[in-house]
């Protein structure tokens, strides 16, 4: 077990009477990079939000870097600090500059000094690129550049496993390549990571998996290679076929 | 010439002190709002339901009625010999609920200035969004933090249009106290008195009345700068305010 950096077993969520995860399971090791597809209205964000305790899982177990999370008295905001999570829409602290949005997590939460945490933001914007606009205030910035400083934020608090929910879907078309970017080097850095994407160049350049679910279970997975081009059912291969066509095959 | 001169004379001692009643009611009443309403704000955002339950009772209901209503029964309501009674059943002092005229009008105008500035807080946390909230929490912010790193900067950024609207009304409001005849009588108040010994309303009123405006522009302005200064770009009211 103690390969696994995150284990995921038999979870599930309802909301009202609608399941929305019925019994996922799912095991990743250190330095693995998950990319996670399926249609609309599937769980895809609501197992990632389960993995940091956004949402409470109704049943099931999670377990991050041997320590199982939802265990009744488990401490949440210390579990959160480990697991890092990337929005959609960026949700950057908008009254702060990008360094304080990058700083105030090892502040507030880690009560890392000052001028340590100064020196820790600065270096995560240099990995994302973006020193240069340190001083600036989300409002200021490109949705590429605002979605790099929501990373360096997640960084900062040196997470054990990263989760991205759909990290480029909110950006123009000319500004998602930035963010894969960054992303394809923090695969190559070996972060461990939890990627919902319909980007399918991403998947097959540096995933280790690709997992497709379908309202509320993963019905296929595999590496990419096996998805794209020996696909076990029916559906993985028609959902393949339509994100494809939607998003463009993969860049190169 | 002459003539103003000896009308000023005449008149601004009185007015004067007025003022001085006026400005120190409205700052205590804003003060006593604040303190109530931010609060009440926070707890119709985050508390829980029964929390929440009280705070917009309490809302509604000071919204809801004339502040006149208020006032007279907090003065007169109050102090009725029966209530008096009850409290003495129970041990307290009879004399507790008889205020007198400055503190009842100071208790209506903060009570009625909090439920406003509740509203005008609410608006200003909700339109700064959920996802912020949901991005500190996912860094291991508690609540508590969140709220107070987070979302209270903005929000306090974002009430300072509507507080400023909300100073400027209560100087005008606090007006209303005349009818509890202080000792020591608001602008208005003074300018009762003066109207029934040497001025008439035509002369009197657009004076007064001007008195107001100037204090009001004053308010408004100072205010202006101060959101001016604390401005920063993106952070903006995205809601529509009702
Ligand atoms: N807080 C909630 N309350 C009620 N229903 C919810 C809540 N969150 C999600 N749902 C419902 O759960 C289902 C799964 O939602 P989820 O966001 O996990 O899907 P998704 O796979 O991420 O979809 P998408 O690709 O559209 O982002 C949806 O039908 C959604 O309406
Ligand atoms: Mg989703």
């Amino acid at each position: 077990m103690a390969e696994f950096i995150l284990r995921v077993s038999n979870l599930h969520k309802t909301y009202g009477d609608l399941e929305v995860l019925k019994g996922v399971s799912l095991d990743v090791q250190q330095g693995e990079v998950l990319v996670i597809i399926g249609p609309s209205g599937t769980g895809k964000s609501t197992l990632l939000r389960c993995i940091n305790l956004l949402t409470r899982p109704d049943q099931g177990q999670i377990w991050v870097d041997g320590e199982e999370i939802t265990a009744p008295h488990a401490d949440i905001n210390g579990i959160r600090a480990k697991v890092g999570m990337v929005f959609q829409d960026f949700n950057l602290f908008t009254h702060m500059t990008v360094l304080d949005n990058v700083m105030t997590g090892p502040v507030k939460v880690k009560k890392m000094p000052q001028e340590q945490a100064h020196e820790l933001a600065l270096f995560e914007l240099g990995r994302v690129d973006l020193v240069d606009k340190a001083s600036s205030y989300p409002g200021q910035l490109s949705g590429g550049q605002k979605q790099r400083a929501a990373i360096a934020r997640a960084l900062a608090m040196n997470p054990k496993v990263m989760l991205f929910d759909e990290p480029t879907s909110a950006l123009d078309p000319e500004l998602i390549g930035e963010v894969l970017e960054v992303m394809k080097t923090l695969a190559r850095e070996h972060m461990t990571m939890l990627v919902v994407t319909h980007e399918m160049g991403f998947a097959k350049e540096v995933s280790n998996r690709i997992l497709f679910m379908e309202k509320g279970n993963i019905v296929e997975e595999g590496p990419p290679a096996q998805l794209f081009y020996h696909p076990q059912r029916q559906r993985t291969r028609e959902f393949l076929g339509k994100i494809t066509e939607l998003y463009g095959e993969a860049e190169k | 010439m002459e003539g103003l001169t000896d009308f000023w004379n005449m008149v601004w001692p009185e007015l004067g002190q007025g003022l001085g009643v006026t400005l120190q009611l409205s700052a205590s009443a804003l003060a006593i709002g604040l303190v109530i309403g931010l609060p009440t704000a926070l707890a119709r955002v985050y508390g829980q339901r029964w929390l929440r339950a009280l705070a917009t009772a309490y809302v509604d209901l000071l919204r809801g009625t004339p502040l006149l209503v208020q006032l007279f029964f907090i003065y007169y309501g109050l102090a009725d010999p029966n209530i008096g009674q009850l409290f003495a059943n129970v041990g307290l002092p009879k004399s507790l609920l008889v205020l007198s005229p400055l503190t009842a009008a100071l208790l209506a105008l903060g009570l009625n200035s909090g439920a406003y500035q509740a509203e005008y807080f609410r608006g200003a946390i909700q339109a700064i969004g959920s996802g912020q909230m949901l991005a500190a929490r996912a860094l291991g912010m508690s609540r508590l933090q969140a709220i107070v790193t987070v979302i209270m900067p903005q929000a306090l950024r974002l009430a300072i249009a509507p507080w400023s609207n909300e100073a400027a009304y209560m100087v005008k409001y606090t007006s209303v106290v005349y009818v509890l005849g202080l000792t020591n009588p608001d602008l208005f108040g003074a300018a009762k008195r003066i109207m029934s010994t040497h001025y008439n309303q035509m002369v009197m009123l657009p004076f007064v009345g001007s008195i107001y405006l100037v204090v009001v522009l004053c308010i408004t302005w100072v205010m202006s700068k101060l959101e001016t200064r604390l401005r920063i770009p993106g952070l903006e009211m995205e809601v529509e305010r009702v």
